[in-house]
């Protein structure tokens, strides 16, 4: 793992603040997108030399994370005309700093998981974690439909850095499993996105409550 | 037949109570499959009383055979003097019923709950007999299941009518919890017997603590089934929302088979403990003091007689109790006299308790009611049905001449004898015992007689019923083939020491080797002496009575033929200023029960609903009279109403305040999500 790795993990945990602060979809998108291009990148730094194996994860996880489902997620966004703010339950401000506790705890509980040594001082497991906490902010406090699909791919962000623990163990088939398992999770976040829009001509998950009972 | 025969093929009597089985199915299938007007229900009573035929012939034959155990098909099923035993009231009453559900149930319009009702009762019978013919947990687990399922689709049927759905839930709630536990017992007599076959045990498993949870899965098992206080809460409200002839088949049949199953996993013990005995029997005195007591508060003729039948399950589990008592102890004389008391009971109580449900039907069925108070005269008006129910409740009360007396002696006599042994713990509880059942069979006559006296004797107390008549010979004839057999029983006692010695040497299980003849510690000759000139003395005089009665019209007719008849107009002479006596001014049911009911209140928790004496009751100014007011009492049951109610309001209580967590929102319940994977890290 060199410094460069790092460095990357470092970008992937700004990037969960930017999605966090951000009152623009559009931006929370793109942020997300970016993320995806910057785990692209990674399992190319794991190996020092270059195998066409990690190769194609790279350029697999590029083009779904970093193009194909930001741009689905632009289409939908264009296609059904919502407005072009956030709308959370919980102001920027405290989710910005809500996200840096995530953060904190994350190198918190990273220190105390058993690793393998060779993981000891990299950070992987933090940036994972710190990711998924920002995930699940992201989901438990922005209503609209969009948002969630954009703090579920966090989430999968965070558990594809995970993932990277056991490239070297079992390269090819973790990561296939990943994106096979967002790809569907897509799928069905534009389904029900369509269908809650068909049902209350609304994309705001608020009015889901009326379905309790 | 000897144990040496090879190729354990079926024998007759087994081939018999199978083919019994598979005509009742038969008969359930086509009673629910055929329209009623393509005569389904004659083809089902038909059915049914060929297979009951055919049933009784199967247990005789057993009976005859005498071994101890028929050799079984593929060991699977087998019969034999235990279960020819209850294959006679399941038989005979299941016939019956059939019968008296021909004349009884119309199907009218609605063809539907008739047609669940006949395809029930077809396939619950078929499943009795496959109970008490498995030799195989499996089989005798399904079978069990069908016969508890088959029941709740009978409670059911008239589920249009308030409560009736309300018992059939309770039923089956209670029925579900009896199979988890009989489900536990077998899965733990599997694991420590080493099969599923219903094998003695080996020596020594009943003092390990798996034999003790063995005894309590049994109990609690089989005992909510038959109905053993405080298990029994189903019993009432099922036996009252029920048409009348299932709970005739419930009382006298269903729950019978839970003892069946308690007698049987005890006769597969080989050394029971002491204490096992001696709860059984606690638990009997108990659950007979209750249900008498229950049912004298009753008002309800059908929740009357199921109080009684926990009463009388409880004398059975009092017989069984101690005859297992005397097997830990080495007494055979309480062994033969506690175990043919309680099985004979069995088959009594299968006989006088659907005789008294068919004719407390009929009265139902003629009057529209079931309250007793509403009742009243009905014996000048229905004169069979009051003579059924008169039987039925002389046998209940075990008053000679009729069955009930001949049971309730042989457990009378065991305990005794248990007292005379003067073993300190043993003869303690036997006389506790035998003074419970000395106060249960003198409560239970109160309690016929208020019943009796109530519906039958009197005036009509309202219209309902005015019109009552005893209806036709399809109603009257189980209850005669019923009352016969009672009689039978009761003067004839001596005949069936054969068959319950044979029952009784299969139920002792292994330790039965050593016990004497039946008749050598039971007096059956001299019981059925007793019964016979009770029986001719009551004959005689009502021979005398019924003499003298026509002899006194003829003296009273003679004078006013002497002359002036006009002068002679019948009147009052003094009439302790009951000028227009009204048939409301009778003792109801309720007041003559009522100082019973007060003296066990703190058993009974009666309720007064009383009118409101400073408010309404008094007129409020510018009125001058009273409003209206009403007063009204009841016992409730002793642990449906008074314990689990409550507790179970509660915790629905407490479980509405979870409802909150339920917000409807998806980003609540990632909420949780989220906490709980921060809570699971944090404290990892």
């Amino acid at each position: 793992m060199s410094r460069s790795f790092d460095l990357l993990l470092v970008g992937v945990m700004l990037l969960n603040f930017l999605v966090l602060g951000t009152s623009r979809i559009r931006v929370c998108i793109q942020a997300a997108a970016l993320q995806g291009v910057l785990l692209g990148l990674l399992p190319l730094l794991v190996h020092r030399s270059f195998d066409w194996r990690t190769g194609l994860v790279a350029a697999g996880t590029l083009a779904v994370k970093g193009l194909v489902i930001p741009s689905l997620l632009l289409k939908a966004m264009r296609d059904v005309q919502i407005r072009r703010e956030v709308e959370p339950h919980l102001g920027f401000v405290a989710s910005l700093f809500l996200g840096g506790i995530g953060t904190g705890l994350a190198l918190l509980f990273a220190g105390g998981l058993p690793l393998a040594p060779e993981h000891d001082g990299s950070l992987v497991v933090p940036a994972s974690l710190a990711t998924l906490l920002a995930g699940f902010l992201v989901l438990t406090t922005r209503r609209k439909a969009i948002t969630q699909v954009v703090g579920y791919l966090l989430l999968e962000n965070g558990v594809f850095v995970f993932g990277l623990l056991l490239l070297e163990a079992m390269p090819f088939l973790v990561e296939v499993g990943v994106l096979l398992d967002l790809f569907v999770a897509v799928f069905i976040m534009g389904i029900v996105l369509d269908h809650i829009r068909a049902e209350f001509s609304s994309l705001d998950t608020e009015r889901l409550a009326e379905l309790k009972e | 037949m000897s144990a040496g025969l090879a190729a354990p093929a079926l024998s007759l009597p087994l081939l018999l109570a199978l083919v019994s089985a598979a005509l009742w199915s038969v008969a359930g299938l086509l009673g629910g499959g055929l329209e009623p007007r393509r005569s389904g229900p004659r083809l089902f009573a038909a059915l049914a009383v060929g297979a009951g035929t055919v049933g009784l012939v199967g247990a005789g034959a057993a009976f005859v055979a005498g071994g101890r155990a028929v050799p079984s098909g593929a060991g699977l099923v087998g019969l034999d003097a235990l279960s020819a035993l209850f294959l006679v009231p399941i038989s005979l009453t299941g016939g019956a019923v059939a019968l008296f559900g021909l004349g009884s149930w119309h199907d009218g319009e609605r063809t539907g709950p008739g047609r669940r009702l006949r395809l029930a009762l077809g396939l619950t019978v078929a499943a009795l007999v496959l109970v008490v013919l498995a030799r195989h947990a499996l089989v005798f687990l399904v079978a069990w299941e069908v016969m508890a399922l088959g029941a709740f689709f009978l409670v059911g049927t008239e589920e249009d009518r308030p409560g009736t759905r309300r018992a059939a839930w309770i039923y089956l709630a209670s029925a579900h919890l009896a199979f988890l536990a009989l489900a536990g017992l077998f899965a733990l007599l599997r694991a420590t017997a080493g099969s599923f076959r219903l094998e003695p045990l080996a020596a020594g498993i009943a003092a390990t603590p798996a034999g003790t949870l063995l005894f309590w899965l049994a109990l609690v098992g089989f005992g909510l089934k038959a109905g053993l206080f405080p298990l029994h809460v189903w019993l009432p409200p099922a036996h009252a929302a029920a048409p009348s002839h299932v709970s005739a088949l419930l009382s006298g049949v269903v729950i019978k088979i839970g003892i069946y199953g308690l007698v049987r996993v005890l006769s597969l013990v080989p050394d029971p403990p002491a204490w096992w005995g001696g709860t059984v029997l606690a638990v009997g005195a108990v659950s007979a003091l209750t249900g008498v007591l229950s049912a004298l508060g009753q008002h309800d003729l059908k929740r009357l007689l199921a109080y009684h039948s926990v009463e009388n399950v409880g004398i059975i589990a009092l017989g069984v109790g101690l005859g297992t008592l005397g097997r830990t102890r080495g007494e055979t004389a309480w062994v033969l006299l506690g175990l043919s008391g309680g099985l004979l009971h069995v088959v009594n109580h299968g006989l006088f308790k659907p005789l008294l449900f068919l004719s407390a039907g009929n009265v139902v069925h003629a009057t529209g009611t079931r309250e007793i108070d509403r009742l009243g005269g009905l014996a000048r008006r229905m004169p069979g049905t009051a003579l059924a129910f008169s039987a039925g409740a002389v046998a209940i009360c075990g008053l000679p001449p009729l069955n009930g007396f001949v049971s309730e002696w042989l457990v009378y006599l065991g305990l005794v004898s248990t007292v005379l042994g003067r073993r300190v713990p043993d003869a303690a509880l036997a006389a506790l015992a035998a003074a419970a059942l000395a106060l249960v069979g003198g409560l239970a006559v109160a309690c016929f007689v208020k019943a009796f006296g109530a519906v039958f004797l009197g005036e009509a107390r309202t219209d309902d019923g005015r019109e009552a008549r005893d209806g036709g010979a399809l109603l009257l004839a189980p209850m005669a083939i019923l009352g016969a057999a009672c009689l039978l029983v009761g003067l004839g006692p001596a005949l069936l020491a054969g068959p319950l010695g044979r029952a009784v040497s299969v139920a002792a299980g292994p330790s039965a080797a050593a016990l004497g003849p039946l008749a050598a510690v039971a007096p059956l000759r001299t019981l059925g002496a007793v019964a016979w000139a009770i029986a001719g003395s009551l004959a005689l005089a009502a021979f005398l009575g019924l003499r003298a009665r026509s002899g006194f019209l003829r003296d009273l007719r003679r004078p006013a033929g002497d002359g002036d008849a006009a002068a002679s107009t019948p009147a009052v002479t003094w009439d302790c200023g009951y000028a227009a006596p009204t048939p409301r001014m009778q003792y109801t049911s309720s007041s003559f029960a009522a100082t019973l009911v007060r003296t066990f209140r703190g058993v009974l928790f009666p309720r007064h609903h009383r009118p409101d004496l400073t408010g309404g009751a008094v007129p409020e100014p510018g009125r001058l009279f009273p409003a209206p007011a009403t007063f009204s009492s009841h016992v409730p049951d002793a642990v449906l109403d008074v314990v689990l109610e409550p507790a179970f309001a509660g915790v629905a209580r407490v479980a509405a305040r979870l409802r909150a967590i339920q917000s409807g929102r998806a980003q609540t319940y990632l909420l949780y999500v989220f906490v709980t994977l921060v809570v699971l890290l944090l404290t990892l």
